[in-house]
């Protein structure tokens, strides 16, 4: 993939005034693009995502690091980017939901989520989906239902009651671990 | 197109909309920005109830980056209306429901936590958050009413509400429920509290306020389940701007649940300070201004009796219920604990005589209104509640006591005001206990003792009243609207369509259902359809989508609509075929004169609309393009009977729900993967009613539950894997035989959890939520009577 190099400022000038505080640059990976930024410390992942690179897949649900709509991975495992500074970033490879498909070819999870319904208003569906990938990596492909009821406790959904959820992870966990798919792993 | 599919009705078709919804390319209002766009951030009450003696805004004005603070005399200055109720209820007495008055921003009193004081507008949210901090607000604190049940004698929260009581209604004929009492073998009484909840769609509330001074218009993307209602009290209440000068855009939006039906005071800011600063101007809620500011549910007490004869046949219910309307009467607030809770308490039962009261009280919290099921679980509950103890204390099984009492003939006028179309509750109860395996219930609790677990099995015969709503009759009972739904039917020159529905789709599905009735009615496959929603610039008018009406009424649109499109297309078929019109047959997507191998494609019609060289403009119009408004003659009737069956365990109060069964009859259905889904979204929401959710405030009207760390909401350990059945009885209501299935799990569920809680703990005092602490304290307390006796 070619690497896009892309240089973004996530404040106005009028905030920087008053946050006249030291900012940080960080350079990091995201979707397989490098990125450069000088950012607030205070600056969350998800803020960083979502405004800096308008990567808005990834949703803000609560304020408590309980719902798990903002989950993105880095460095390969799942992270709360609402609890994840930006500079923590710094150096490391960011997934987030826009950088799952190869192409125009979803990921077994994403393809697994549509298949069984396992999304209704769509919100929480990045994080979920984010969460089963790596629950997959956790647990491997032959999870099962009380494994992944009882690790899915970090993602909130409020429309599917689970059900469909539970049963999408279950097939996308074999389809990743299905021989054809191992290589796009 | 080779996957191309004509999908008829009743296929579970893969859902149209999911793939941007699966790659991260849905478009929330959050995720929308507008070039110059100012960030808004409200001052929040940290009062339940106060006056304000004070408000000085100029050391936060002055802070950097602050575009303009604005408060309740700025929103009066400008002659900017208060909020609404769209519903006027009458009390006992012929008086009309006492409104007290609900500015956008507070003008001289705040009257709940989170209570709107002033809005700062600034560079960026921080800026805004850091200025909010800096104004000085001058509040005389006044005593909090939090408790509902001692609201009366409570400090009064509004001038017009003496005894903080908004009205006190009734409905029924009290005294042929007097007789009934009177003549009773048996008389079951209960007492109940329907626990406060917090709607909790993941997406929290979002608005962007942009006025255009060159056209003089606004245009508002908002977190709405309803945009042309939102626009119509914006501007015909509210006076934001004429119709025509206000735009409203709900993109997609996360969720709803009832919660996003209101017109809330942050859109309405955020309109009107994009004129005031001269710039866009966005809001996003976080999930704390959520818990704060959401119109919560529920929240009822109820004494309620039965009156039984000797064999135990229902001859009457007497119910009177406090409502707790919160701090102000929400959007719809009004219909929610009258004319869509008392309406729906003879429940499946031919019961003879009903009389209810219900007393609606101000506090000092947030405003309730609408969630999920919105009255009718609350009815659903106690009338389940109190069938369930009755047949006990009769020592008449749960099943068969209901059985005895069901409606089973046809076309039924309940005492309090519902006509049931049609249904079959033998059949759905009969499904149920098949499915739940009922009779072998007392090996596998037996089974449970041995283990030390303390098992329950528990019915729920739920009814809904749905398909909301003809327009007359709730005029006639004090709705501001009629609840009609509205239709376009655009079918362009290349033959692929566009849906418009005034309906709007926060997680139903709709771009899928709506399109696969399109795709069955005109024979083109389903990617050739697309459905447009959530735009008043578009849609000409709707009224959204709540009580489950989307399927019943704004699918009925798009039927009566398609069937325009039929009949005029028929007419140019047989201009083109050179045939008589009443010789043209319409049948998978052909034209065909019958019997005759002479047939034209639907496209090939669509195109010579547009054409029109082959028909005379004269007598038929060019283009092919049609539109309904259809308004349903009656309610639906949705019915079922879920069966939930859990174990205790005794040492740590944990209950586990081992299985959920659920049999519904939802009439027709379009997309049985999407109607199933909503059935397990509803029953979470109502194991987490009975089990996990409550908000609570405390003596001084703080919230208590103001995160997801204090409100718990159900996760996916916390539910079984459901086991959905159905029955089918056909609505006689609408064209399509649609009942509407959105609300159903949340209306039933609560019942069914509780009525096997309390079998399984031997005690009918057994209050939601049950949480472990609750249900640990019953079985302690019942150890300490066994061993005192």
């Amino acid at each position: 993939m070619t690497q896009a190099h892309v240089s973004v400022q996530t404040q106005d000038s009028a905030q920087a005034r008053h946050n006249a505080s030291a900012t940080i640059a960080i350079s990091l990976t995201v979707n397989g693009r490098a990125v450069s930024a000088v950012v607030e410390p205070r600056t969350l992942l998800v803020q960083f995502l979502r405004e800096a690179l308008d990567l808005t897949g990834t949703h803000v649900g609560c304020d408590t690091s309980q719902c798990g709509a903002c989950v993105v991975h880095l460095d390969g495992e799942a992270v709360k980017s609402c609890t994840t500074l930006a500079v923590q970033a710094d150096g490391r490879a960011v997934t987030t939901i826009e950088g799952l498909a190869q192409g125009t070819t979803l990921h077994p999870m994403q393809e697994a989520f549509r298949e069984h319904h396992g999304l209704q208003c769509g919100f929480c569906t990045p994080g979920m989906i984010m969460s089963a990938v790596d629950l997959v990596a956790r647990f491997g492909p032959g999870l099962d239902e009380p494994t992944i009821r009882d690790n899915l406790d970090g993602n909130l959904c409020r429309c599917t009651g689970y059900h469909n959820i539970v049963r999408a992870i279950t097939a996308g966990a074999q389809a990743m671990g299905a021989p054809r798919d191992l290589a796009a792993e | 197109m080779s996957t191309a599919t004509i999908t008829p009705i009743g296929a579970a078709v893969r859902r149209k909309e999911d793939h941007r919804f699966i790659t991260g390319k849905g478009r929330y209002t959050d995720d929308l920005d507008r070039p110059g766009q100012a960030y808004a951030y409200f001052l929040r009450s940290p009062f339940a109830h106060a006056a304000i003696r004070g408000l000085d805004i100029a050391a936060a004005k002055a802070m950097p980056g602050v575009v303009d603070i604005l408060t309740g005399a700025d929103l009066a200055a400008d002659g900017i209306g208060d909020l609404i109720c769209g519903w006027m209820i009458h009390s006992k007495d012929g008086s009309p429901m006492k409104m007290g008055s609900h500015p956008a921003l507070a003008k001289d009193k705040v009257r709940y936590v989170g209570d709107h004081v002033a809005v700062v507008i600034a560079e960026s949210l921080n800026a805004a958050k850091d200025a909010a901090a800096a104004i000085a607000v001058d509040y005389e604190e006044l005593p909090a009413v939090a408790d509902l049940a001692h609201a009366r004698e409570g400090a009064q929260i509004h001038d017009c509400a003496p005894a903080n009581t908004a009205f006190e209604w009734e409905l029924g004929d009290k005294a042929a429920t007097e007789a009934a009492f009177a003549r009773a073998a048996h008389v079951t009484t209960i007492d109940l509290v329907n626990n406060r909840l917090a709607p909790n769609p993941m997406e929290p509330r979002a608005a962007i306020g942009d006025y255009d001074s060159g056209d003089e218009a606004y245009t508002l993307w908002t977190t709405s389940q309803n945009p042309h209602v939102a626009r119509l009290v914006l501007s015909a209440f509210v006076g934001i701007a004429p119709e025509h000068k206000l735009r409203v855009i709900a993109p997609d939006v996360g969720g709803g649940f009832g919660s996003k039906i209101f017109i809330y005071a942050e859109e309405t800011v955020c309109a009107w300070a994009s004129r005031r600063v001269g710039r866009p101007v966005k809001w996003t809620s976080d999930r704390s201004e959520a818990f704060l500011s959401d119109a919560h549910g529920r929240d009822h007490r109820t004494h309620a009796e039965l009156a039984l004869d000797a064999e135990g046949k229902i001859l009457g219910l007497r119910v009177h219920t406090r409502a707790n309307m919160g701090a102000y009467l929400s959007t719809f607030a009004s219909s929610i604990p009258t004319y869509l809770y008392a309406t729906l308490l003879s429940g499946q039962y031919d019961i003879p005589a009903i009389y209810c009261e219900v007393d609606a009280l101000y506090t000092t919290t947030a405003p309730v209104d609408a969630y999920r099921g919105a009255g009718r679980p609350e009815a659903t509950f106690l009338v389940e509640r109190i069938v369930e103890k009755a047949a006990r204390e009769l020592g008449q099984d749960s099943a068969q006591f209901r059985r005895r009492n069901f409606i089973t003939a046809f076309p039924h006028q309940t005492p309090v005001i519902m006509n049931y179309d049609a249904g079959d509750y033998g059949a759905a109860l009969d499904k149920a206990l098949e499915f739940s395996d009922y009779a072998g219930f007392p090996v596998r609790q037996a089974e449970a003792a041995r283990r030390g677990k303390l098992r329950g099995i528990g019915l729920s015969n739920y009814i809904e009243a749905c398909g909301i709503a003809p327009s007359a009759a709730v005029g006639s009972l004090g709705a501001g609207v009629g609840l009609w739904e509205s239709a376009e039917v655009r079918v362009n020159p290349t033959g692929n369509v566009e849906v418009l529905t005034g309906s709007h789709s926060h997680g139903q599905g709709h771009e899928t259902t709506f399109a696969q009735l399109v795709s069955a009615r005109l024979g083109i496959p389903i990617e050739q359809v697309s459905v447009v929603h959530g735009d008043t610039d578009k849609v000409q008018f709707g009224m959204g989508t709540y009580g489950s009406r989307s399927g019943a009424v704004g699918m009925s649109a798009i039927s009566r609509a398609l069937d325009k499109v039929e009949a005029k297309a028929k007419k140019i078929a047989a201009y083109m075929l050179e045939a008589s019109e009443g010789d043209i047959e319409f049948k998978d997507g052909r034209f065909t004169v019958a019997g005759t191998d002479r047939s034209l494609a639907f496209a090939e019609v669509a195109l010579n609309a547009y054409v029109a060289h082959k028909f005379p403009t004269s007598e038929i119009e060019p283009g092919l393009k049609e539109g309904a408004f259809y308004d349903p003659t009656n309610f639906t009737f949705p019915a079922g009977c879920h069966v939930c069956e859990l174990e205790v365990d005794p040492l740590t109060g944990v209950t586990t729900i081992v299985n959920f069964t659920a049999v519904d009859d939802f009439g027709v259905v379009i997309n049985p993967m999407i109607v199933e889904g909503q059935v397990h979204g509803g029953i979470a929401q109502g194991v987490g009613q009975a089990l996990l959710e409550g908000v609570v405030y405390d003596a001084d009207g703080q919230l208590v539950t103001g995160s997801y760390m204090d409100y718990t909401m159900p996760r996916a350990g916390d539910l079984p894997a459901f086991q959905v059945g159905m029955t089918q009885t056909r609505c006689p209501s609408n064209p399509l035989g649609i009942k509407g299935c959105g609300e159903a799990g949340a209306i039933a569920a609560p019942a069914a959890v509780i009525n096997a809680l309390t079998q399984a703990l031997g005690t009918e005092e057994v209050p939601m939520p049950a949480t472990p602490a609750r249900v640990w304290e019953i079985i302690q307390a019942r150890a300490a009577r066994a061993a005192a006796e």
